[in-house]
């Protein structure tokens, strides 16, 4: 019984986390938002005092619930490695924590976070890790199957599904390290279960250490027990030393398995005599293959993170398209507050890259701010009516903010390139950014001043341009636009 | 038409009637095929082709003419649409064969149709066939400045007798009398484009010297835009003896030319102007590009209620040839359906009674309360210098109009479906980087617009509509 409900809740929860970083339409971060919000790593990066004090409540009450249910990334674990299963019964056995390697894990992640290492901090960060597989690869297969919907729709004359533009490759890298996370995870599940989450994970290794005093908790019963050793080949965090009829509760992650695969009714999940004696965990070191290939595959992913004439009718001018100007401040999303607010929070879990729906947000390749968001303009801008990646931000990187205070939200300032503006280059009128500018900034004067009938160019009130990139999207002049946005350190209200 | 239908009738004249689908109602009742009096299918024997006589060469023309601008291309839209997909000549052979089994002999292409590949594929098609089967009729189209010169001109000439693989041509125009143009930056009048197309380069003499030598066998041209032009044209009717004319007219340009197009001369000015000199018309634009067979839900059924089995363009159709001036009515055909259709509306023509003259006369009136754009898709403004597909926007505009699905307010109770079907269409019907919001404005389209449309500004104002939408500023 505990154990379906514990399966049923697991499945909702993927796949309700993994809708939310498919869906394009804002339903999903409306409705099950909430589930990046009670995510344990960036809850505690944006100080989220209740979700902390929720998870660590509720780990000391049930033990490891939090990486069976709420974790996306162990969820997923939990499906490669029930999918192994059906190959191949009985697969696990015990073996000793390997503490030596989860703690200074730990400890070296404490410290990367107080340092601020970010490329470190959010490689191992579970959620985020699941975040980046999901926006990698299941959105891009999401918006196609939307996309083939759209198509049947509109040859059924319905509205009923859009055409949604697919975007593969926001980043080289992160999709590189996103398919990294999934090979070494998806292998030590298939291989170990839940090794990744005893071994690796910060997360894992930080409730591991709650759980050892978890009031309710799986025990075995001595009386009963025969030491068959059924349990701890089914048990996937290998922490059932049955010879001893001893359970790890560190590692425990209250998956309910083992007590319905026990013929003798030996395990019950029960609340633990207040005056128990504490099982001291042994330490010593294994070597046996299984880690060895558990540790170099952490070390691989370590490694990689390091105008035209007119003389018939009809046809279409070719667009080339737009390239990304060099800036000398990267443009962070309305809501960021600033360079520094980003990096102490962001955990890179690419929810908000995934839930942009204007092509604005990609992840950052840069070593510094790595997989972090950033915004540019080519395919779209930050359109004045959407302030999706505030709202779902589950980190406090980017703070909710209203399209009100959107509308003022100074994040960047345009600056124009004379070389490029179209009414120079090929002597027609223009002032297609002045006509698109949401605050009004962009003024058209004559271009020569002595002249007032001459062609007219832009000029901006940098005091009042929001840097939303209207005017760079939607420049004329390709492949750079004439006008650009330089974005802001420090965003500001105007 | 009531009575008419108890009277006893013979079988050839009752199927002549039928065919024009004038009698619809009366099919079922009557009936003419199948058992018990009932149809297996709407599928009726076509009658024989209305023909009128020319008054200089004495041709006997086809009353529907092909007009070879809306050819299909290999991807099944029409050619130089949404593609570079090149015209589908297999399928053009098959609609020129069946038109002329059915009595069509009157060809329409320029050297500018179809992205400039119309012309050669119609030679393509007419070749096929004996040469005193067909008329074939195309144009100088010397639009842009710098084919103004004589020679860029007689090339232009020259090459269509090539394109065409003819000795002769049969009708040759002056393409788009009083459309303005644009030179060197500068906007030059309709009335000054004629003169620098036709006077100042000798064009005009050296036509009409052609004509003497019976390489051109009927001389006119086509007008759009600058009544300047055309009167201008008409006055030395004596000195050039026009054979014919080409003017747009259909129900609405009759008597509202100026309220589609303030800059537009009513119909009936140009076709009496005509009439009285004894030069027959040939007529375009008989459904205002395709307007008058997409008509808003409210007036296809009006129209339907009239006669329900009768196309909303079979009353167009009819209105043009009711006009006994009229030589031949121009439809770009580019499927086999519409050739289908427009055979049946004129084989032979049964025309309109007083009374369907003034029922389509209040129809025009019911038109013009839809405020659409009078884009009708002749792609004569492409390309964009800068990507946009004007037309596609504007078709979709006016669909959108005509369906009922431009919200006036968000208070409207069906405002959200609206909104979405009217922006989820947008995306469909024109690519993002090919919408309205990537106009600049530069208006080097608007001299190639025969309607006259100021298309930068409808741009921006359907763009603006767009915005408001997507905003949700919409009060």
């Amino acid at each position: 019984m505990l154990r379906r409900i514990r399966i049923i809740s697991a499945v909702i929860v993927l796949l309700l986390v993994t809708w939310l970083f498919v869906d394009f339409t804002g339903t999903a971060a409306r409705s099950v938002g909430f589930l990046a919000k009670v995510q344990f790593l960036p809850a505690v990066l944006s100080l989220n005092v209740a979700v902390i004090v929720g998870i660590v409540l509720l780990t000391l009450l049930f033990g490891r619930v939090y990486c069976s249910v709420i974790c996306p990334l162990g969820v997923m674990q939990d499906v490669v490695s029930w999918l192994a299963g059906k190959r191949k019964k009985n697969r696990f056995g015990y073996s000793k924590p390997k503490n030596w390697l989860r703690y200074s894990v730990l400890g070296v992640f404490v410290v990367a976070v107080i340092a601020g290492v970010n490329a470190f901090v959010v490689l191992l960060a579970p959620y985020s890790a699941y975040g980046r597989i999901a926006a990698s690869f299941f959105q891009p297969l999401y918006l196609l199957a939307n996309n083939l919907l759209a198509t049947i729709a509109e040859k059924a004359d319905s509205y009923m599904f859009y055409h949604v533009d697919v975007w593969v490759l926001k980043s080289v890298a992160v999709t590189a390290v996103a398919a990294v996370t999934l090979a070494v995870v998806a292998v030590l599940a298939w291989i170990g279960g839940r090794t990744y989450c005893n071994t690796i994970c910060p997360v894992g290794t930080t409730l591991g250490l709650l759980s050892r005093f978890s009031l309710f908790r799986p025990v075995i019963d001595t009386d009963k027990c025969n030491h068959c050793g059924l349990c701890s080949r089914n048990c996937k965090s290998s922490c059932i030393d049955s010879k001893n009829s001893a359970i790890d509760h560190s590692r425990c992650v209250a998956c309910f398995d083992c007590i319905g695969k026990c013929h003798q009714n030996a395990i019950s999940y029960k609340m633990r005599p207040l005056a128990a004696k504490r099982e001291a965990g042994q330490e010593s070191v294994d070597n046996s293959r299984r880690d060895f290939l558990a540790t170099s595959a952490l070390l691989a992913t370590a490694a990689v993170v390091s105008a035209q004439e007119k003389s018939v009718d009809g046809g279409l001018a070719v667009i080339e398209d737009k390239r990304m100007p060099e800036r000398k401040t990267p443009i962070l999303p309305p809501g960021a507050i600033s360079a520094n607010n980003m990096a102490d929070h962001c955990t890179a879990c690419q929810l908000c890259v995934s839930a942009c729906p204007n092509g604005v947000l990609r992840p950052s390749e840069s070593l510094s701010t790595f997989m972090q968001p950033y915004a540019s303009y080519e395919r779209g801008y930050c359109r004045p009516e959407c302030t999706r990646c505030s709202n779902v931000c589950p980190a406090g990187a980017i703070k909710p903010i209203t399209k009100a205070e959107k509308s003022s939200l100074q994040i960047g300032h345009a600056v124009w390139l004379r070389e490029n503006c179209v009414p120079l280059t090929d002597g027609v009128e223009c002032g297609n950014c002045a006509r698109h500018c949401p605050s009004g900034a962009i003024m058209m004067v004559p271009s020569d001043a002595n002249d007032p009938e001459s062609l007219k160019i832009p000029v901006v009130n940098t005091s009042r341009c929001i840097g939303c990139g209207a005017c760079e999207n939607l420049c004329p002049s390709r492949p750079f636009s004439a006008i650009y946005v330089e974005g802001h350190e420090m965003q500001r209200m105007i | 038409m009531k009575n008419s239908n108890k009277r006893k009738i013979t079988r050839r004249s009752f199927l002549k009637l039928v065919g024009a689908g004038s009698l619809a109602a009366a099919v079922a009742s009557v009936g003419c095929s199948g058992p018990e009096g009932k149809s297996s299918s709407s599928k009726k024997k076509r009658g024989t082709m209305t023909y009128r006589i020319t008054p200089t060469t004495h041709d006997k023309v086809s009353l529907l003419g092909y007009g070879m601008m809306r050819l299909p291309a290999t991807d099944g839209n029409p050619a130089g649409k949404k593609n570079d997909s090149p015209i589908d000549q297999k399928q053009v052979n098959r609609l020129v064969d069946y038109a002329m089994e059915n009595g069509v002999n009157y060809f329409d292409t320029s050297p500018a149709y179809c992205k400039g590949e119309s012309e050669a594929s119609t030679g393509i098609a007419l070749h096929r066939h004996p040469r005193e089967s067909y008329f074939v009729a195309t144009k100088l189209s010397n639009f842009s400045p710098e084919k103004w010169s004589r020679a860029a001109s007689m090339q232009m000439y020259r090459n269509s007798f090539k394109n065409l693989q003819v000795d002769c041509i049969d009708y040759y125009l002056l393409h788009g009398i009083g459309m303005p143009a644009e030179k060197d930056g500068e906007k030059v009048s309709g009335m000054d484009a004629l003169k620098a197309r036709y006077f100042d380069n000798g064009m005009l003499d050296f036509l009409v010297e052609e004509r003497k030598a019976g390489r051109i066998r009927n001389l006119g041209f086509s007008y759009h835009g600058d009544i300047a032009a055309f009167d201008y044209l008409l006055s030395m009717h004596d000195k050039y003896k026009w054979d014919f004319v080409q003017i747009q007219l259909n129900y609405v340009d009759w008597k509202h030319a100026k309220e589609v197009r303030e800059r537009n001369t009513n119909a009936e000015y140009l076709y009496s102007e005509l009439e009285k000199r004894g030069i027959p018309a040939i007529i375009m634009e008989p459904l205002l590009g395709g307007r008058l067979a997409t008509l808003p839900d409210h007036v296809v059924e009006t129209l339907k209620q009239r006669v329900p089995d009768s196309s909303v363009a079979s009353w167009a159709f009819r209105y043009a040839g009711n006009f006994p001036n009229v030589l031949t009515v121009l439809s770009g055909m580019t499927y086999m359906e519409h050739l289908e259709e427009n055979l049946d509306t004129y084989s032979p023509l049964v025309n309109l009674t007083d009374d369907d003259l003034e029922f389509l006369e209040y129809v025009a009136k019911l038109i013009l309360k839809y405020p659409t754009i009078p884009c009708n898709d002749c792609k004569y403004c492409m390309p964009c210098p800068y990507g946009i597909d004007i037309p596609a926007i504007f078709v979709h505009y006016n669909k959108c109009v005509n369906e009922g699905n431009v919200p006036s307010s968000a208070q409207d109770p069906e405002y959200a479906r609206e909104r979405k079907a009217f922006l989820v269409g947008y995306d469909r019907s024109v690519p993002r980087l090919r919408q309205a919001s990537h106009c600049i404005g530069c208006n080097q389209c608007v001299s190639h617009c025969p309607q006259t449309i100021e298309i930068p500004s409808e741009l921006h104002r359907i763009d603006g509509f767009v915005e408001s939408l997507k905003q949700g500023t919409l009060i």
